[in-house]
């Protein structure tokens, strides 16, 4: 089995502070692997180091796409070759429509890769089919991005960029956190419709209950910045059962 | 003291220097050891102007000289374009003009300041009146010289009932000055003054502007926005004051500044002088820096770091070019500000 992301013996450090301390991790090609963690373990961090957020220093390590060194690359580089973060807390963008937002990074990303850009007509095409999918009003991307949206919105919002930049890798930052039970529902199926055989998820939580909806390959645990346990699917039942302390001994 | 006088008379010590309260951010007397030499006289404009092909009339200023009253007839409606042109071989000069609105009439004045020359010295003043009921959008290009020093005023008096409103924009120049003066009387009536800044290298434009509202029933609203970058520096001085008896005064000011680099500069002063009761007035001042958070998730989604910029800080000052109510010269201005940041528009 090929492997898409596979990061080996990562440290990260926000302003001289290590988070991510030694941490190992690989996703094969077409699987979705669930992070879970402790508040404070690093699970923002790994995933914002890994679309190369500014002020996440990797002090040692490697992290590799298909092969290809990450972290050499670009935050829009990154994104030009498959990386899409799912924001925690998307960003809200007064005065530029949601639509032309989209529009904008997906020819970026198209032009970055050698191939033509979208033509207006097949890009709203694409759009509209994607936004039918999550249930989400068409009219609502004409408004500038995220303002006034609501949390479940925005999140949709986050779901609706994937579905349209059709990334590699995904990577969904507490993408539950906010969510009612219906609108759960509505991502957790938007992002099981992308899954496939040439994609790798990353899903980063803290509950279970995401995962009772996209169901994981593989769960990982994420404790002081470094993967201490790693298992099948139901592993994320054993640490709602048991909690995150059975592993705060393992890191120290 | 004026810049105007020191000018006609050729005495250095007329000009307002950085000891006047108000003239501290844009010093002249520093600045300017000897005037050039007087601008040679010219009839006409060689080229056409930023607003070319919007107007029904045009009115030519060059070098100073020019029809010096302008006049739009009770209930008419008019597009005019009037242009300030500092000649390739300006060098001092005023140049004057008077524009009177009449009752009911609308007006849309489109005006540019053309800096053909390079480091020129000139005033411009502007006397304009909103007769009863009448309608003024003005919109002004301030395209002067990177060399160039220029202080543009216009002092406009309102009527009861009439609207004025107002959007500059401007890169700026060696030193400039646009000020804008209006008598309000209240009675209904309505101002718009807006304003957007896009300054780089050693450029610098001050936008100050004075409302006076003397009587009750007024609404003022104000928004400037800016940015700047390299060294250069931007200056806001927005005065409303309410007078005594100019009570349910409705006026909102709001200046708001990007900062893009360590050596360029913002100064701000905000002032609200209520002596009336009664009144609602609101101000917000902001300056800072680009949203990191906002170009990291730009840049996340795949844009170029430079066309992430672009984006933002075109939708930052976007919002004060799509309150310019002519649709031609909002799409003017668009291209203006697409041209200034390097974008599409």
């Amino acid at each position: 089995m090929t492997t898409m992301l596979s990061i080996n013996n990562l440290h990260v450090s926000i302003d001289g502070k290590a988070i991510l301390d030694g941490l190992t991790l690989d996703v094969p090609v077409g699987e979705v692997h669930a992070v879970m963690g402790p508040n404070g373990a690093g699970k923002s961090t790994l995933s914002y180091a890994l679309a190369g957020r500014p002020g996440y220093e990797v002090t040692a390590g490697s992290a590799t796409l298909n092969g290809d060194d990450l972290l050499a690359l670009e935050p829009n580089e990154r994104a030009a070759r498959g990386v899409f973060l799912s924001f925690q807390y998307p960003i809200e963008i007064p005065g530029v429509p949601a639509l032309t937002f989209l529009r904008t990074a997906l020819n970026a990303q198209l032009k970055a890769r050698g191939e033509a850009e979208i033509t207006a007509p097949a890009f709203l095409k694409l759009v509209r089919a994607k936004a039918a999918g999550l249930k989400m009003d068409f009219d609502m991307l004409k408004r500038s991005l995220n303002v006034g949206f609501s949390g479940g919105e925005k999140k949709r919002m986050e779901i609706l960029q994937m579905a349209v930049l059709s990334p590699k890798l995904a990577i969904l930052d507490e993408t539950d956190s906010g969510l009612d039970i219906d609108a759960l529902r509505i991502v957790a199926e938007g992002v099981n419709a992308m899954r496939g055989p040439d994609r790798s998820m990353l899903v980063i939580t803290h509950y279970q209950r995401l995962l009772d909806h996209i169901r994981p390959d593989r769960v990982h645990v994420l404790a002081a910045g470094r993967i201490v346990a790693s298992g099948g699917p139901e592993l994320a039942h054993e640490l709602e059962r048991g909690g995150y302390d059975q592993y705060a001994k393992v890191a120290a | 003291m004026s810049l105007a006088r020191a000018i006609t008379t050729g005495d250095l010590t007329q000009l307002p220097s950085r000891r006047d309260e108000d003239w501290r951010w844009s010093d002249l007397r520093g600045l300017i050891r000897v005037l050039p030499a007087p601008s040679p006289a010219h009839i006409g404009a060689g080229t056409p102007g930023p607003f070319a092909g919007l107007a029904n009339r045009e009115v030519v200023i060059v070098n100073g000289y020019g029809p010096a009253a302008i006049k739009v007839a009770a209930g008419e409606t008019q597009t005019l374009a009037l242009r300030f042109i500092a000649a390739r071989d300006a060098g001092a000069h005023v140049a004057r003009a008077a524009i009177e609105v009449d009752a009911g009439a609308t007006l849309t004045l489109l005006e540019s300041y053309e800096g053909e020359g390079t480091d020129y010295v000139v005033e411009r003043d502007l006397a304009i009146s909103v007769a009863k009921g009448a309608r003024l959008e003005r919109v002004i290009i301030a395209g002067d010289d990177q060399d160039a020093v220029s202080v543009s005023r216009a002092d406009i008096d309102l009527s009861p009932g009439a609207t004025l409103a107002q959007t500059v924009l401007t890169h700026g120049g060696k030193r400039q000055r646009l000020e804008t003066h209006v008598a309000h009387p209240g009675a209904e009536a309505s101002v718009r003054l807006d304003g957007v800044y896009v300054l780089g290298a050693k450029r610098h434009a001050d936008l100050t502007t004075v409302v006076t509202h003397a009587g009750a029933n007024g609404v003022t609203d104000q928004l400037t926005k800016g940015v700047v970058n390299g060294q250069a520096r931007g200056v806001f001085q927005g005065r409303i004051v309410v007078s005594p008896g100019a009570d349910q005064t409705d006026a909102k000011m709001g200046h708001h500044a990007l900062v893009l680099s360590d050596r360029a500069e913002v100064d701000a002063k905000p002032e609200l002088e209520i002596y009336a009761d009664d009144v609602a007035c609101a101000h917000g001042n902001t300056v800072g820096a680009l949203d990191d958070e906002s170009l990291f998730y730009a840049r996340q989604r795949g844009i170029p770091e430079a066309e992430a910029r672009a984006m933002l800080i075109g939708a930052f000052l976007g919002e004060v070019v799509d309150r310019i109510e002519h649709d031609g010269a909002r799409g003017v201005a668009r291209a203006w500000l697409a041209e200034q940041l390097g974008t599409r528009p």
